[in-house]
């Protein structure tokens, strides 16, 4: 009996041992994703009472940690200097809701907990100073920010604006949007009833429309469609069967022309300018669902953008039959992409077919200004030199005479393409407007979702192309 | 004679030091908290201070009168965990902001220090204890069915293994794993023998007979009746495992454990499938994170152990007030992340020490029913703080079971107390020297008929010194034979053997000198002495045919101690008939045989050498 008695405390000192290996493990293996997660209380308790760096724009401070002058026990409160207008860049920081955006991500630096910031810590530390987290210095202009939030006044939307040789952010705007100075207080109760109102508003002022949702692009689209058949030897002058309607293969629905193409043929470059939506079906077909798909993602579709915000994926459907394909090709069907990914298409049409990777945080400054990171631009080849210039030219020739006339600025060189799409009868259209100025070089894409004044109908040329002027007039 | 007898050492001052020593390491704790948290010593500190120092030492000194030879570590080990349990409470008050937990805790542990000293100073005997083996499971069952009665037991997150009068709520299971640890020892060591029969061989795998099963499908069906209807994996688990483990340890097949995984692991997945609430719990142990609202124990418990780190935030300096029941189930996890890892891998190490003094207390017995009852108090210990703290860190998912002697709560740490009472009890019993045992509150005859190697003290006395070892001649005519051929001796024998193996065959008185040769480790056995006519005997040991002769002594056909195992005719034939020497069948035996053997089918093979057992005399006897 004794024998098995010896066997039970073998087993019994395993057991003993599992519990200690696991220890072991949580505090090898699990301990930076557990500090780093946004529900851990004691985390943010100890970042609490460091001197949280700041977020600026440009030079403008748009986040500050102040010493706190209320009876609460922490020892600095979270300032937003107009908070609604760059919430979608800083996020909030809550004791109780965590952190989101560039509070989030760039938390560690914030903090002071990055590795690069270990030795300075120790050196305030030891010394008695307090220790103070660094700057985060993004890439958005005040000017560029305050205009476009103007711009978008009365409307539902977003407007992202970027300069297309170095990926930079200009400007992230959603509307409607929130104050997270609501969240940051230290009046806990307050802070609960301030989140509360905020998640069971219906009009989602805490989703950020710019980089974190996604909408079906309607006729912005066919700028890729457009891209992959001159990639594939299409010219601008290419002849493409446009009947006022075609067939949808499969089905009695019909799909049509909302302008007047001529029910013939006409030009690639004459069908971008009118938004002809037959002659771009039939230009999908012809060119197959693969050749459009790979076109979508070498501009970016199916990859999440700009994490610093946690930026989601644009999509295209994995798998089309030809009815499909036809309202693909137009940018309607299961078609949905990001406002900052439309932008992210003209910007690589007009860098020369080359993408710069988009990036909001230009560099992170430590206390004492020296440089803890900076940003390197990183570009990938996405369409050859002279489909991105024929592009351009096409894209003028649709503000010059199309369909984006709204957006001219005399003077000024602006190409564009608008997109209106349709979700279901009862919804009011999506108003898309993407397009460019040069000299100096800027790209801006409009969404709008929701027109207080006129609820039913918004039209990418007419509604969306005179708020997208504006952000590019704010810009010379 | 008796007077060179080596014993167990006892301990006094040393038990004294360690116990003084091991509620320093709580108290600190205490004293720290109120330093690192007010910067001042909490304001009644020395009156705590004579409370819980003045209670270290009554047990002391209860247990040096009373237990003198009991493990001398099991109470140290235990009042340190105590310690440790009550500074966490104190600490988790402070910030609690509900009513004090301390002063309840404290009176609860005095109820347990109280009834563990009426245990050791009335309770002489733990054999007691399986005279009533039907009426032990059936009360154990009852406990552990009671929270199923609607209005009494209650529904706490999800799990209904507490019970509610009269505003006092209370774990039956603490007390159930006693009192079934218990019933189940009785039960084994009466049915061991046949438990270890063979039935049907199926894939290799030697299968216990059909009608061998039904205990433990009693058991399996319990244990997942538990699962489901009272949604506790860890309750579960504690009670099919001990049985599981006490049943291998009874008959040394293997074939029982493979038995109960595939029985428990068959009826687990069912159990999975159907009933959803153990599937959430599995689903929060391995995704907490994906259940944020939910899993918020477990969340904050690994928040709390990665934010305290290796060393910890100090005592008063973490977050309990965030983790939901910090105060019973998780304080683990309260006093992990204040302690550090390495604190909390100390008190893992301290539970470890606690249940190996316990299974080493198991070894040392003698008796069938006491190693049993032992080993299994041992295992269910270990495996109830395996699977709380196990649950807490994430390595299990998480049950509803109490830490033992820290989480808060009366029943948990009442019912500690007496299991460390009733090792404590077994303790003193196996490690005192024999002639005090043999002169015990049982009389010869109690102990006579559990005694399986018999000598008399000059024997004892000669290989102690270590003059002789194989070959002993024997005092035959101090040796007589009871009524029932069980065999008595007077009280000078001595039971103090590290393996219970082989009834010693006794000879016709007029037959001195009949050699005994004990298979000593490094010695050889000789088949005989010269005096002796006989041929060596094989011990019948169904579990070790190739073993050694051990013995070579005229053997009487009926020697051993008839089995009381019904079902299997023993057919004692009359005892103190001298028969010519044979050689006993060391195969398998059938319940039809005439010799039903030895009570106990342990191997005699010689255990290896434990060094901690080096103060023990009667080491290598097996």
């Amino acid at each position: 009996m004794n024998k098995q008695i010896r066997h039970v405390s073998v087993f019994s000192a395993l057991m003993v041992f599992a519990l200690l290996a696991n220890l072991t493990y949580i505090d090898l293996g699990r301990q930076s994703s557990l500090e780093a997660n946004p529900y851990n209380v004691r985390a943010r308790q100890a970042e609490f009472d460091v001197h949280r760096g700041q977020i600026l724009a440009g030079d403008t401070v748009i986040a500050d940690s102040v010493p706190s002058t209320d009876q609460s026990s922490f020892s600095f409160q979270r300032v937003y200097a107009n908070g609604p207008l760059y919430a979608p860049v800083t996020g909030f920081y809550s004791y109780i809701y965590g952190s989101t955006r560039v509070e989030n991500s760039y938390n560690s630096y914030l903090v002071g907990s990055s590795t690069s910031q270990w030795l300075q810590n120790l050196i305030d530390t030891t010394s008695g100073r307090t220790p103070q987290g660094a700057s985060v210095v993004t890439t958005i202009s005040p000017t560029l920010q305050q205009a476009a939030a103007k711009a978008l006044q009365g409307y539902d939307g977003a407007i992202v604006a970027m300069d297309p040789h170095t990926g930079a952010v200009l400007a992230q705007v959603t509307s409607p949007s929130y104050d997270p100075n609501l969240l940051a207080s230290h009046d806990l109760g307050a802070v609960q009833t301030s989140w509360q109102q905020l998640t069971t508003d219906p009009s989602n002022p805490m989703t950020d429309r710019s980089t974190r949702e996604i909408y079906p692009p309607g006729s912005t689209f066919k700028l890729i469609v457009a891209s992959a058949a001159l990639e594939k030897g299409y010219t601008p002058d290419t002849m493409i069967d446009t009947p006022s309607s075609v067939q949808l293969p499969g089905s009695t629905s019909t799909l049509s022309n909302s302008s007047d193409c001529g029910n013939t043929q006409v030009t690639l470059a004459r069908a971008l300018q009118l938004s002809c939506n037959t002659a771009f079906a039939n230009l999908g077909v012809a060119l197959g669902a693969t050749t459009v798909r790979d076109e979508a993602q070498k501009f970016g579709f199916g990859s999440p953008q700009l994490p610093e915000v946690g930026g989601v994926a644009s999509t295209f459907p994995a798998s089309l039959d030809s009815a499909q394909l036809m309202m693909s090709s137009i940018g309607q069907y299961d078609v949905a992409a990001t406002p900052l990914q439309m932008a992210m298409v003209v910007a690589t049409l007009v860098n020369g077919g080359q993408q710069a990777e988009p990036y909001l945080v230009q560099e992170v400054r430590a206390p004492d200004l020296s440089v803890l990171y900076e940003h390197q631009n990183k570009v990938t080849p996405v369409v050859s030199a002279s489909t991105a210039q024929s592009m351009q030219d096409m894209m003028v020739q649709v503000v010059a005479n199309g369909t984006g006339t709204a957006a001219r600025i005399p003077g000024v060189t602006v190409g564009g393409k608008s997109g209106t799409s349709q979700t279901d009868a009862d919804n009011p259209n999506y108003a898309w407007f993407v397009c460019y100025a040069l000299n100096p070089d800027i790209v801006v894409s409009v969404f709008l979702q929701r027109d207080e004044k006129t609820p039913v109908s918004l039209w990418g040329g007419a509604n969306a192309a005179p708020v997208a002027k504006e952000v590019l007039q704010a810009s010379r | 004679m008796a007077g060179t007898i080596q014993g167990y050492r006892i301990r006094g001052a040393a038990q004294l030091i360690m116990i003084l020593f091991g509620q320093s390491i709580g108290f600190a704790g205490y004293l720290l908290t109120g330093l690192f948290r007010d910067n001042a010593l909490p304001s009644q500190w020395p009156l705590l201070a004579i409370c819980w120092y003045g209670l270290g030492v009554l047990l002391h000194v209860g247990a040096r009168i009373a237990i003198p030879y009991a493990d001398p570590v099991i109470l140290p080990i235990t009042l340190a965990l105590t310690g440790l349990g009550l500074a966490t409470l104190h600490r988790i008050d402070l910030t609690s902001g509900s009513s004090p937990m301390l002063g309840n805790q404290f009176i609860a542990l005095v109820i347990g220090v109280a009834l563990l000293l009426v245990i050791v100073f009335l309770v002489k005997d733990p054999r007691r204890l399986k005279g009533y083996p039907f009426l032990l499971s059936a009360l154990g069952f009852l406990l552990l069915l009671l929270p199923l009665v609607p209005h009494l037991g209650t529904e706490v997150y999800g799990s209904r293994i507490w019970i509610s009068v009269g505003g006092f709520s209370f774990q039956p299971a603490e007390i159930a794993k006693i009192v079934l640890a218990a019933s189940f020892a009785a039960y084994l060591a009466d049915k061991t023998e046949v438990l270890a029969l063979a039935g049907r061989r199926i894939l290799g795998l030697e299968l216990p007979r059909m009608r061998d099963m039904g205990p433990v499908m009693l058991m399996w069906v319990l244990s997942l009746a538990i699962m489901v209807f009272e949604n506790d994996l860890g309750t579960s688990l504690l009670f099919f495992g001990l049985f599981v483990m006490m049943i291998y340890v009874a008959t040394a097949r293997v074939s029982w454990i493979i038995l109960g995984l595939i029985l428990f692991g068959a009826g687990g997945a069912f159990v999975l499938k159907f009933a959803g609430h153990v599937q959430r719990r599995i689903d929060f142990w391995l995704h907490p994170f994906d259940y944020p609202n939910d899993a918020t124990q477990i969340i904050q418990a690994q928040f709390g152990l990665s934010h305290g780190g290796l060393l910890g935030s100090g005592w008063g300096l973490g977050r309990p007030d965030l983790i939901i029941f910090s105060s019973s189930d998780m304080i683990s996890a309260a006093i992990g992340e204040e302690i550090g890892i390495v604190g909390l891998m100390a008190i893992i190490v301290l539970y470890g020490l606690l249940v190996f003094r316990g299974l080493k207390t198991s070894l040392v017995a003698t008796d069938v029913f006491v190693k049993l009852f032992a080993a299994g108090l041992s295992f269910a210990f270990l495996l109830q703080t395996f699977a709380i703290i196990g649950g807490v860190t994430r390595l299990l998912p998480l049950t509803g079971l109490t830490t033992p002697f820290m989480s808060q709560g009366g029943s948990s740490m009442i019912a500690n107390w007496i299991l460390v009472a009733a090792l404590l009890v077994i303790s003193n019993q196996a490690r005192r020297p024999q002639h005090e045992a043999a002169v015990g509150p049982e009389g010869v005859t109690a102990l006579g008929e559990e005694f399986t190697q018999v000598f008399s003290t000059r024997e004892l006395a000669q290989i102690g010194t270590g003059a002789i070892r194989p070959v002993l001649p024997i005092a035959a005519q101090q040796v007589r034979l009871g009524a029932s051929g069980n065999v008595v001796h007077d009280e000078d024998g001595w039971t103090g053997n590290d393996e219970l193996t082989q009834i010693v065959p006794v000879p016709a008185p007029g037959t001195p000198g009949t050699p005994l040769v004990p298979a000593a480790p490094s010695v050889p056995p000789k088949p005989a002495s010269p005096t002796s006519p006989t041929s060596p005997a094989s011990p019948a040991s169904p579990a070790t045919p190739a073993t050694p002769a051990s013995l070579a002594t005229p053997v009487p056909s009926t020697a051993p101690v008839p089995l009381k195992a019904p079902g299997v005719p023993a057919t004692p034939v009359p005892p103190a008939t001298p028969v010519p020497p044979t050689t006993v069948d060391p195969g398998p035996r059938t319940p039809g045989s005439t010799a039903p053997g030895p009570t106990t089918s342990a191997p005699t093979a010689p255990a290896p050498h434990d060094p901690e057992d080096d103060d023990y005399f009667g080491r290598g006897m097996d």
